[in-house]
């Protein structure tokens, strides 16, 4: 098993598991058009989602655009 | 009336539209199409599986272009990244730059600001920085390479206007690049009088979607934008403390 933090919450995945495997265990609908993201605070570029292997204890975050401003 | 122009792209409207603080998405896209905004800022967030619609999907059918914002950073840091990760999701290098300096008032940090809009221009992102109302800010800014510079009126949401026009006047005799009012509209007659100043356009969010009816203030802010342009353009009469007849005193008859 890998630990990781994803969007904030601590998270069991598959040992070996990809950025992509992470984007999907956010539950985010495919496809997955409009997202990003970042692990430990840089940037994954898209293309790269399936071939990123993650590593215990990262931080990955899955951002999607919404509604909002200042806040 | 030709169009607003910010970095060779050309808009019709002079009113860009923020998307947060409507009451559903159904109400922002209505609020859209009234003002006829050709732009529209989102933020980024957290994905939430359950979401109901695509605020991407009904801001495109709306005719709009997407401009992803750094709302919520405080760092030059997490903003350079914020629009890193923009770019990603959203395939735009457009963005707004908003960091922020403080909790209450929101008012933007102008160092971190600074800071993150030499990156992002480094990156080769069009810049389009949230900037307090200091001349000499909107000139380091400008002089950074950002593509237009966006001075508040006043904080963020608290609808208070144009707290200097003084400033904003400075602003916009030394700028070389759009100046946009962004922050403080609080009602039509805020934006008419932004315009009247010269500013480029007009970014407002809360105004709209915050009121009793966004859909009507929608239209109002785009009229409002539109007439303030005309004005502008149309050149005004100078301010005269005694009155100025506009009718001739030759030939007025004696009659007493």
């Amino acid at each position: 098993m890998l630990r990781i933090v994803l969007n904030g919450e601590s998270r069991e995945l598959a040992a070996g598991a990809t950025v992509e495997q992470a984007v999907a265990a956010t539950g985010a609908p495919l496809p997955h058009t409009g997202l990003a993201v970042a692990v430990d605070g840089e940037v994954v570029p898209r293309g790269e989602w399936e071939r990123t292997p993650l590593a215990e204890g990262q931080r990955v975050e899955v951002l999607q655009a919404v509604q909002g401003g200042a806040r | 009336m030709s169009g607003l122009e910010i970095a060779g792209r050309r808009f019709e409207s002079r009113l860009i539209i923020g998307t947060g603080g409507f009451r559903s998405l159904a109400a922002m896209a209505e609020a859209i199409a009234a003002s006829g905004a050709e732009l529209a800022t989102v933020a980024l967030r957290r994905v939430a599986p359950d979401a109901q619609g695509s605020v991407l999907d009904l801001v495109r059918e709306a005719g709009c272009q997407v401009l992803p914002n750094t709302a919520g950073c405080f760092t030059a840091h997490d903003a350079v990244t914020t629009a890193r990760l923009a770019r990603e999701a959203l395939g735009t290098d457009w963005i707004k730059l908003e960091v922020i300096g403080d909790d209450r008032t929101l008012l933007p940090d102008a160092a971190e600001l600074l800071d993150a809009a030499a990156t992002l221009v480094e990156e080769g992102f069009t810049v389009l920085p949230y900037t307090s109302d200091d001349p000499v800010l909107a000139a380091r800014l400008e002089d950074a390479g950002c593509a237009a510079v966006m001075p508040l009126g006043s904080p963020i949401g608290s609808g208070m206007g144009i707290g200097n026009p003084y400033n904003l006047r400075l602003i916009l005799e030394r700028a070389g690049v759009p100046v946009i009012l962004d922050a403080g509209i609080g009602t039509a007659s805020d934006a008419a009088i932004a315009m009247e100043l010269g500013c480029a356009g007009i970014l407002l969010a809360s105004a709209i979607s915050r009121a009793e009816d966004p859909a009507r203030m929608a239209r109002a802010m785009r009229l409002a934008v539109e007439a303030g342009r005309l004005a502008h353009d149309a050149g005004r009469i100078p301010r005269r403390l005694y009155a100025e007849a506009s009718t001739p005193l030759e030939g007025v008859p004696e009659l007493s």
